[in-house]
């Protein structure tokens, strides 16, 4: 059996090695992944839109994506009455960290994407999946109404189940051409198990994954309606 | 001046690829997988074999883990205090894994968004330690090494194995989300078996919803299970 100053010795040794190793690779790697994770998300941001670009967003390269980005997007964050919120940039708000406040002090981000004078509107939304959280870009043209596209994502769904809300293409491409008001009331799109009927407003659901596809369609739901007192103001 | 003699050193002779290091690892490839025959890491099995992708790199990530866990435990075996030697053994894998994490997220960060909790759960894959503690604390370090690498490869190939036939009965592709993607059988024209084309012989067929669940994985492997042990009867349990 050894002594007890061998084995404390050899555990602070370990631990100062091991901690050493992994943060000096941590701060190594820092700057790019922040950069990264920055590309993923407007990469997410621009498949919203993809019908309206003349390539698959996967066809982009990472400075591709952030000049479009630099040059065609307007970035505006809003409070939950639709104001203006001046001083910080849409892309900077984190919605996992707004969503945690009360619903009257949140934070929205809204991506607008010019695009030869056409205005597409691309907004945030974020709720539960099965394990853990899921959120999406919806975007809609500037009637409010019909959906251009849409991109998801998801912490930890099961991949083959409740990740398809991301890895399938076709799921996100249902959305294109989906209205969100049916006679001027607010309806969302909803998502359907066993398949959407009313083809207008929703989309079918996905099979082994109802949980997660019930979450898309109550973040929809709840997701966009905090847009509308923006909408009602862009509209007059 | 004193000369100073050193008695010649009588060692086994070790080659670096002999008969017993070939063993090392293609033992665990048939006759002790470590998923068939040890069953261990059943539980990473199940999870993430839906697609043949995640699979691959999963296994490259476990091969890794394990190689190299393997090794810096063989090199610390005599200077490990028996008392903590699995929290030794827990921060050497937990380490590598992070380390795995980190590459990852700077090469490849959609991999690793794809595959978040599950390079994590490789800290909690019971073949890492269990060569730890069945191997790599007796040997030396080249044979611990070469250990690590053998289980690590007979685990990724039951696991994409696995995957294969889950992803080819359940999705109707194979390689889904890699450049490599192979749409072989559905209800589209994009798919090289097309089910809906006219006077096709597949009409009746369709995706098997169970192949996507965990479950399948669970009767995938009894089935390799039962091939495996009805060819070679020395590795049925008799007990």
């Amino acid at each position: 059996m050894e002594s007890t100053n061998y084995v404390v010795g050899f555990t602070l040794a370990m631990t100062v090695i091991v901690a050493l190793t992994l943060s000096s690779l941590f701060y190594g790697t820092k700057d790019q992944v922040a950069q990264n994770a920055d590309v993923f998300n407007k990469r997410a941001i621009l498949s919203s839109i993809s019908a309206k670009l003349d390539r698959p967003v996967a066809d982009f390269s990472d400075e591709d994506v952030l000049s479009l980005f630099e040059e065609k997007v307007e970035q505006k964050v809003l409070n939950m009455n639709g104001e203006e919120v001046d001083g910080i940039r849409a892309e900077k708000v984190d919605i996992a960290k707004e969503s945690k406040k009360a619903e009257e002090d949140r934070q929205l981000p809204l991506f607008i994407y010019n695009a030869g004078g056409e205005k597409i509107y691309i907004v945030a939304v974020r709720g539960s999946g099965l394990w853990d959280a899921i959120w999406g870009n919806i975007a809609l043209q500037s009637d409010f109404t019909t959906v251009v596209g849409a991109s998801f994502d998801h912490a930890g769904e099961t991949p083959g189940l409740g990740a398809e809300i991301k890895d399938n293409p076709a799921f996100a491409k249902q959305f294109g051409g989906k209205k969100i008001y049916k006679d001027g009331e607010y309806v969302s799109v909803g998502v359907i198990k066993g398949g959407a009927k009313d083809l207008a407003y929703e989309v079918d659901g996905l099979s082994g994954a109802t949980v997660t596809a019930n979450g898309v369609d109550e973040m929809l739901y709840r997701g966009i309606k905090y847009y509308e007192p923006y909408f009602g103001k862009v509209k007059g | 001046m004193a000369e100073v003699t050193t008695a010649p050193v009588v060692q086994e002779k070790e080659p670096l690829f002999g008969k017993k290091e070939r063993k090392l690892i293609t033992d665990p490839l048939t006759d002790n997988n470590p998923i068939t025959i040890q069953v261990l890491g059943i539980c990473s099995a199940l999870a993430v074999t839906s697609l043949v992708l995640p699979s691959i790199v999963i296994s490259v990530a476990v091969i890794f883990v394990c190689a190299f866990s393997s090794l810096f435990t063989s090199l610390l075996r005599t200077r490990i205090p028996k008392s903590i030697r699995m929290i030794v053994q827990l921060v050497i894998i937990a380490t590598l894994v992070t380390i795995v994490e980190m590459v990852l997220k700077y090469y490849s960060y959609p991999v690793y968004r794809q595959l978040t909790i599950y390079i994590g759960l490789i800290i909690t894959n019971c073949i890492v330690m269990g060569r730890l503690e069945a191997f790599a604390m007796a040997n030396k370090p080249w044979r611990s090494f070469l250990d690590g690498i053998g289980n690590g490869l007979g685990y990724g190939v039951i696991l994409v194995a696995v995957a294969l036939v889950r992803e080819l009965f359940g999705k109707g592709s194979l390689f889904a989300g890699s450049p490599a993607e192979m749409k072989i059988i559905g209800a589209s024209p994009d798919y090289m078996i097309n089910t809906l084309a006219e006077g096709s012989w597949f009409g009746w067929y369709s995706n098997n919803n169970l192949m996507v669940l965990p479950v399948a994985a669970m009767f995938i492997i009894g089935i390799f299970i039962w091939i495996q042990r009805s060819r070679n009867p020395a590795l049925v349990d008799v007990s």
